[in-house]
């Protein structure tokens, strides 16, 4: 690792001061992501703008909504009994993300922030059309997710938390990597009155995309059986070592098929 | 020893083991290299040193963490367990001695690790089932294998605290 210096602002005001000040400056938040590709040399910063003493660590109801402060951990997330009351799908979600101790560091800020292809939380954001609270605005989930590892954050933007509207039906499924546990293929289906949403993660070669195919036979009957004749291309779907294309573009028929029938079972 | 050059240098207020430490670490130090370099508390092992192997798990305020994915400086105002301060004098943790009596090591070098992650796990939870335990250790690898042993150890341990 190359040497930095580690700095603890007392308040998002202060650290987007910061991170404005260089473009070296970087913020942390688990940092389950960012110390490992720093360990590895991958990036070099000067400043590293550790924010936990910003106080986003909060799980609320704002106005009938569930806010996620951006520091609240997987671990925090997956046993808050506000989420489990407002939205289950979510602290399930959180409870299968990486390992224990991934989920006592990792947060849900820095999980989105990164937007990597496979990660789980993304897909629940997207589904349930949740707004993302920075620094500077609200941005909503379907302009937030730009590409791969690329938000529409700007580059002083802090997350701060995450608005997520409760659904009628929610659950969440994905097929993880048997050795790291990320989602090869993971969906997430929020059924709300007026709509049916579908989100899918570690499968698009863009990242984190909404699956139409399944939205429009969900709409019909919020059944399992409404996916039985259903076919998603293969094109665009990520193929590597672990996958091809068109083997994603099965288990995600298949995921959305168990996540259907598990938000009915709840 | 890893080299920590660098100008930045922060003083850290930390409690480990229930003694309290103030040192003058480097900011890019990780929690592990402090533990075993600088306070010379070698139980806590380095494996993979990527988080994936579990080895250098420790327990911060309460919580496993893997302590080769933190710095020290985060750990500043913490409470902090590792492997040395379970035992009580020559009465070992009823987890080491869990261990201890079901063979649940061979090598010995993912042991501290499972421990840590092995004390959390049970925690409120002693009527925890085999798969429970199975799931709970994903974050913990033994290179021997010898997974029947430290599921049958953790078992055993979950049921003392129960009676």
């Amino acid at each position: 690792m190359y040497s930095f210096s580690y700095v603890k602002p007392g308040s998002v005001e202060e650290a987007s001061g910061l991170l404005s000040n260089s473009e070296e400056n970087k913020v942390i938040s688990g940092g389950m992501t960012l110390l490992p590709t720093l360990k590895q040399r991958l990036a070099r910063v000067e400043n590293l703008i550790g924010l936990e003493k910003c106080g986003l660590e909060k799980i609320t109801l704002e106005e009938g909504v569930l806010k996620i402060g951006a520091m609240a951990t997987h671990d925090d997330v997956s046993i808050s009994k506000l989420v489990k009351a407002e939205n289950p799908a979510i602290a399930e979600l959180a409870s299968q993300i990486g390992d224990r101790q991934v989920r006592n560091r990792g947060t849900i800020g820095g999980s989105l922030a990164n937007n990597d292809p496979s990660a789980c939380y993304p897909a629940a954001v997207l589904a349930l059309a949740g707004i993302i609270h920075t620094s500077k605005r609200y941005i909503k989930a379907k302009d937030f997710f730009v590409d791969l590892f690329e938000t529409a954050l700007e580059e002083d933007e802090i997350i701060t938390a995450i608005s997520l509207p409760k659904p009628e039906k929610a659950a969440y499924e994905k097929f993880p990597n048997p050795a790291s546990r990320y989602a090869m293929v993971g969906v997430f289906v929020a059924k709300f009155e007026a709509e049916t949403r579908v989100s899918v993660t570690g499968a698009g070669e863009g990242g984190v995309f909404r699956c139409r195919e399944i939205e429009s036979a969900l709409s019909n009957q919020f059944l399992p059986e409404s996916l039985s004749d259903i076919d998603i291309p293969a094109e665009g779907m990520i193929s590597d070592i672990h996958a091809e294309a068109d083997y994603r573009a099965h288990l995600t028929v298949e995921m959305a098929k168990r996540a259907v029938a598990k938000s009915l079972a709840r | 020893m890893k080299f920590y050059g660098g100008k930045s240098v922060t003083d850290v207020a930390l409690t480990i083991n229930n003694k309290k430490h103030i040192q003058n670490v480097p900011d890019h130090m990780l929690l592990v290299d402090f533990l075993r370099e600088t306070l010379k508390l070698t139980g806590t092992h380095i494996g993979c040193d990527t988080s994936q192997c579990g080895a250098c798990v420790i327990h911060v305020n309460g919580k496993s963490i893997k302590s080769c994915t933190m710095l020290a400086v985060q750990a500043d105002g913490c409470e902090i367990t590792t492997i040395e301060g379970l035992a009580d004098g020559d009465i070992l943790h009823p987890m080491q001695q869990a261990f201890h009596e079901n063979h649940g090591l061979q090598c010995g070098f993912c042991t501290p690790g499972m421990i840590m992650t092995a004390i959390e796990l049970i925690e409120g939870n002693t009527d925890i089932t085999e798969q429970q335990i199975r799931h709970g250790l994903e974050g913990n690898l033994c290179r021997c294998t010898g997974y029947q042993n430290i599921v049958k150890s953790i078992q055993e341990a979950a049921r003392i605290e129960h009676h």
